[in-house]
């Protein structure tokens, strides 16, 4: 199985370098940003075919060491 | 005193601090490689600057997941007192030996200066040299020293006495001038809950010297001898 990762900033953090890019955006003249925020995105190939097992594992992966849950949120994807 | 140094892949102040260690005991400092499963008997143990791990995933994530942070941390609730600097502040946050996180610079740039640091306390392990506390030069070197950690967490570091060094201006004020890095509440360093923990971003081991400018760093080594 694929498990796919987003790994993001929780909300209240503040985030320089979203704030860098979304500068950039606008002068390069991109209007109608609200907002820009920048994460992380992470694939992992698992051996185990067991959905549920899988998702558990990758979780204890991103609370292990993928994120750090002080600062950071983790979305999970699994596919195949 | 017996002192170690952890050594990890891309450290690069572990042979200055070990200079300044050896200097202050007259002892040969104990130099422990990451893949190490124990740390030999240590009165102090250093986790020293650096890009350990190239900085891989977040900064000091890899290296405070390494074979011998286990140890390391096993040995701090034990009492060891630990020193984590720069790099090893990263590491030893990422670690759970403190909390919050560094974050990358809010001017985004990698800043390296000597910055002046009012000294909070004077009465622990780490600071007793420092008399009357009062404003110090260190120098920093880093991209990713501002320091976060949630509201209900910095009040509680804040009442309980664990924030051990702020960055200011030269007459002690804490201002955002002052900040190099967007620190919340200008923090350089923090205590664990014993005060036998200190994690800071500025490198005590690279104004302890005249012949490098400046002495003010070499009283953290002094204070650390005088209680060992």
């Amino acid at each position: 199985m694929k498990a796919r990762i987003k790994v993001t900033l929780k909300n209240g953090v503040l985030d320089p370098q979203g704030k860098a890019i979304e500068g950039a955006l606008g002068s390069l003249g991109f209007g109608g940003i609200d907002e820009v925020r920048q994460g992380k995105y992470i694939e992992v190939d698992l051996a185990e075919t067991d959905a549920v097992k899988a998702r558990a594992d990758v979780e204890a992966m991103c609370e292990k060491l993928l994120a750090n849950t002080v600062i950071e949120n983790y979305a999970i994807e699994m596919e195949g | 005193m017996r002192a170690s140094v952890i050594v990890f892949p891309g450290s690069n102040c572990d042979r200055d601090i070990a200079v300044s260690l050896e200097k202050t005991t007259g002892k040969p400092t104990q130099m422990v490689w990451h893949a190490e499963t124990e740390v030999p008997a240590s009165d102090l143990i250093v986790v020293p600057g650096g890009f350990s791990y190239g900085d891989y995933l977040r900064v000091g994530a890899m290296a405070a997941k390494s074979p011998v942070m286990r140890d390391v941390v096993a040995k701090a609730h034990d009492g060891t007192p630990v020193l984590g600097i720069c790099n090893g502040f990263q590491v030893i946050l990422e670690a759970g030996l403190l909390p919050g996180a560094l974050m990358r610079n809010a001017g985004l740039k990698y800043v390296c200066k000597d910055v002046h640091l009012r000294v909070e306390r004077t009465d622990t392990i780490f600071t007793s040299a420092y008399g009357n506390g009062g404003v110090i030069r260190i120098p920093v070197g880093h991209h990713d020293g501002n320091y976060f950690a949630d509201t209900e967490t910095l009040d509680r570091l804040e009442g309980e006495g664990r924030v051990a060094f702020r960055y200011v201006a030269p007459d002690g004020g804490d201002t955002d001038d002052a900040n190099p890095n967007g620190s919340q509440r200008n923090i350089a360093g923090i205590y664990d809950n014993t005060g036998r923990i200190l994690g800071m971003m500025p490198h005590p081991e690279r104004l302890a010297d005249p012949a490098l400018g400046g002495t003010d760093g070499q009283k953290m080594f002094d204070s650390l001898l005088a209680a060992a």
